[in-house]
């Protein structure tokens, strides 16, 4: 397998991947193409690690290939773009998301919304209509479609910036398409990981009042003074819970792990809008009196097209948004996986790919 | 007890009341405020039976409060206002629907949602302003706050006009709400009652595609030919579903009772809209991968606004829509509700009260 993954291409790539469902990661040898004419290859610098990397490195969803070699935060330098390219040169700060392809045709691609494309090609754990693989960011170069390739604004720290490359496009999408941005309104941010800590930043800044809903007090003190939140509510105490009915005009939900909507729903005024960002295992209850008796809704939403993710770090750029981020070396990775099953980092692990790998 | 019903106001009136959880509905003397100076008092005509009226009676939702007048599909000619009414006059074709009150200074009252005031007030079953129960329209007359009243206009005939303001209001807000009232979108109706048939009538008359989506395939012919829907999808049939997955904009979901949620989500394109109206009591099973990897939705809506419902009244007027009645005798009342359980109505029964409930001595 290995060595299949090393000729597949001609060129010679080195990452760490998993080879089965413990999860575990080790080094690893494969191959990328060649720069095509349309095609920008990067140097990876830096690759955020992001909680989908754990659960498809140790195969919760069900659908991984392995090996895979995850990360899809990946933030590097231009070192070759082809003759095709116009928006990149070589030395330019680069990034590459949750996606490498998509079929380019369809009405969603049409309207920039590549991410909801039927044919969409994520950065790893999925395969190109040749048939062969695509492998992360856990690595040392890729080569991206330049439709696919971000643009980092030179005011972004590299490593801070890599999670917005997922974990910032995944909010900052439904807060626009749901209509949660008007100033003044109250936002209530559910989970305080990865997602939750970028949603609270840029909650502030559209001017937002934000409450951040946690089941753990400790949280507290981080939320409001590190990242800004106006108020915490702990989602364990009923009658605190209780004192905040009817308060908040939109929630983005970014728990994982399956979770009652019933108290996020209460928490909802008339009209408002509780929308899902994390990805349980298992389908969740959603009772149906809250959603009728106050014209509430529940909607999904799934990273962000390309046009939407660039200025989505055009927007972080301008309102001095990063995230909270602990680099970690290549070496580490498995401990880091390890406390990110624990929620044990604030809040984000990136890789220092270039000086580690 | 009932002596205390008759003597609770100064004007006496006569209804058929649920007197507990059987259901079972009986003549009833009971009676209803003098004309305020706000209010406007009609002798109700016609009277709609929704579903509601049903849960209500025999307590499904643990909220009754018996003896229950229930019927909030009520309409009929006013027959006196008060002193500082404006907008009615003696004579006039009027109708009440689900409220009589709300507290006309929160949020939702002051941007015409009172059907979402906290303080809403519904006609029958609740306790009124002046700490009173509410009696609703299976009875000879009627009075509410010239706000909670609607006027009826001449070319609706008064009979299917009832079921407007509840069957009616329960579907078109949603439909607006949610932007499914775009010409051309294509969205599906599931299940094919008092609001699925008002659904597929309003979203034709929107220029809105139509797929009604049942689980009887007896339902086809009148979907397609009577009620003018462009498609229907028998939704036992997983070849069917899946022919249309990713085709519908939008769904009008009028189904009360527990169904699976994952088929309707699967029907909707990217960025579709799932909407809930019927009023399951148990809650649902929701796959969040469904929701997320298309950017969908799953919203509520319950009833309407009174500006709104007047709206949807003259748009009803307007486009010769009525809905689809069957007129019955107050006596036959209980054999309906029986039938209506059974989902044995094309599609609303209407009691023809200004002809047939006779007071009892």
């Amino acid at each position: 397998m290995s060595k299949s993954a090393e000729e597949e291409h001609p060129q010679k790539a080195f990452g760490w991947a998993a080879r089965d469902n413990s999860g575990i990661l080790s080094p690893f040898r494969f191959s990328r193409r060649d720069n095509g004419e349309d095609d920008v290859t990067l140097k990876v610098l830096y690759c955020g690690v992001c909680h989908s990397d754990l659960h498809i490195a140790r195969n919760d969803w069900g659908f991984t290939h392995y090996p895979v070699v995850p990360g899809h935060e990946i933030v590097g330098v231009a070192t070759k773009v082809g003759k095709n390219v116009k928006k990149f040169k070589v030395g330019d700060r680069v990034g590459v998301g949750v996606m490498v392809g998509s079929c380019k045709t369809c009405e969603c691609c049409q309207q920039d919304l590549e991410n909801y494309c039927p044919r969409i090609i994520f950065t790893y754990n999925s395969h190109n209509p040749d048939g062969t693989r695509n492998y992360g960011g856990y690595s040392d170069m890729i080569v991206v479609d330049q439709r696919y390739v971000l643009r980092f604004p030179d005011n972004m720290p590299l490593d801070a910036g890599a999670p917005l490359l997922c974990a910032g496009i995944t909010v900052y999408s439904p807060m626009k398409y749901y209509g949660m941005t008007e100033a003044g309104k109250h936002l209530g941010v559910a989970g305080l990981g990865g997602l939750g800590h970028v949603a609270v930043k840029i909650g502030k800044a559209f001017g937002l009042k934000v409450t951040v809903i946690s089941s753990s007090p400790s949280k507290e003190s981080e939320a409001i003074n590190r990242l800004g939140a106006d108020s915490f509510l702990v989602s364990s105490d009923p009658a605190k819970m209780k004192s905040a009915i009817g308060t908040m005009d939109y929630i983005i939900d970014t728990v994982s792990a399956v979770h009652p909507l019933l108290p996020l729903l209460s928490l909802l005024k008339v009209n408002g809008k509780l929308v899902t960002v994390g990805l349980p295992n298992k389908p969740l209850e959603l009772p149906i009196f809250p959603l009728i008796l106050g014209r509430k809704l529940v909607g999904g939403s799934d990273s962000g097209g390309m046009k939407e993710t660039q200025e989505m770090l055009d927007f972080c750029a301008k309102h001095n948004i990063a995230a909270d981020i602990e680099l970690i070396r290549m070496d580490d990775i498995n401990t880091a996986m390890e406390r990110l099953t624990k929620s044990d980092v604030r809040y984000r692990f990136v890789i220092d790919v270039a000086n580690s790998l | 007890m009932t002596i205390l019903q008759e003597e609770e106001h100064p004007n006496k009136v006569f209804g058929w009341a649920a007197r507990d959880n059987s259901g079972v509905l009986s003549p009833f003397k009971f009676s209803r405020r003098a004309t305020g100076e706000k209010d406007v008092a009609f002798k109700v005509l016609y009277c709609g039976i929704c579903h509601s009226d049903l849960n209500m009676i025999k307590n499904d939702w643990g909220t009754s409060v018996y003896p229950l007048v229930p019927g909030h599909e009520i309409v009929g000619e006013v027959t006196e206002v008060g002193s500082k009414v404006q907008k009615f006059k003696v004579g006039d074709r009027v109708g009440v629907g689900c409220l009589v009150g709300s507290c006309h200074s929160c949020n939702d009252c002051t941007n015409n949602l009172e059907n979402y005031c906290p303080k809403r007030i519904l006609t029958y079953g609740a306790k009124y302003h002046d700490g009173t129960i509410t009696y609703g329209g299976y009875s000879d007359t009627m009075v509410a706050d010239e706000h909670f009243i609607v006027r009826i206009p001449d070319n609706l005939p008064l009979d299917a006009a009832g079921p407007l303001l509840c069957a009616g209001i329960t579907v078109y807000s949603p439909l607006r709400y949610y932007g499914l009232d775009k010409p051309d979108l294509h969205i599906g109706v599931v299940g094919l009652g008092g609001l699925g048939h008002m659904a597929v009538k309003f979203a034709k008359a929107f220029g809105v595609k139509v797929t009604v989506i049942s689980t009887s395939s007896n339902k086809k012919k009148e979907a397609l030919e009577n009620l003018g829907a462009d498609s229907f999808l028998l939704s036992r049939d997983q070849e069917q579903l899946q022919a249309a997955i990713g085709t519908l904009d939008g769904i009008i979901d009028t189904v009360s009772a527990q169904h699976a949620l994952m088929p309707l989500l699967g029907l909707l394109k990217t960025d579709g809209k799932l909407v809930l109206v019927g009023a399951a009591e148990k809650p649902l099973e929701l796959p969040i991968f469904s929701l997320i990897l298309g950017r969908k939705l799953v919203g509520g809506s319950c009833i309407g606004g009174m500006k709104e419902t007047q709206e949807m009244v003259d748009f009803a007027a307007k486009h010769n829509i009525k809905p689809d009645i069957e007129v019955i005798s107050m006596d036959y009342v209980n054999t309906a509700m029986e039938r209506l359980l059974k989902a044995d109505v094309k599609y609303r029964f209407v009691i023809d009260v200004g002809n047939t409930l006779k007071a009892t001595s």
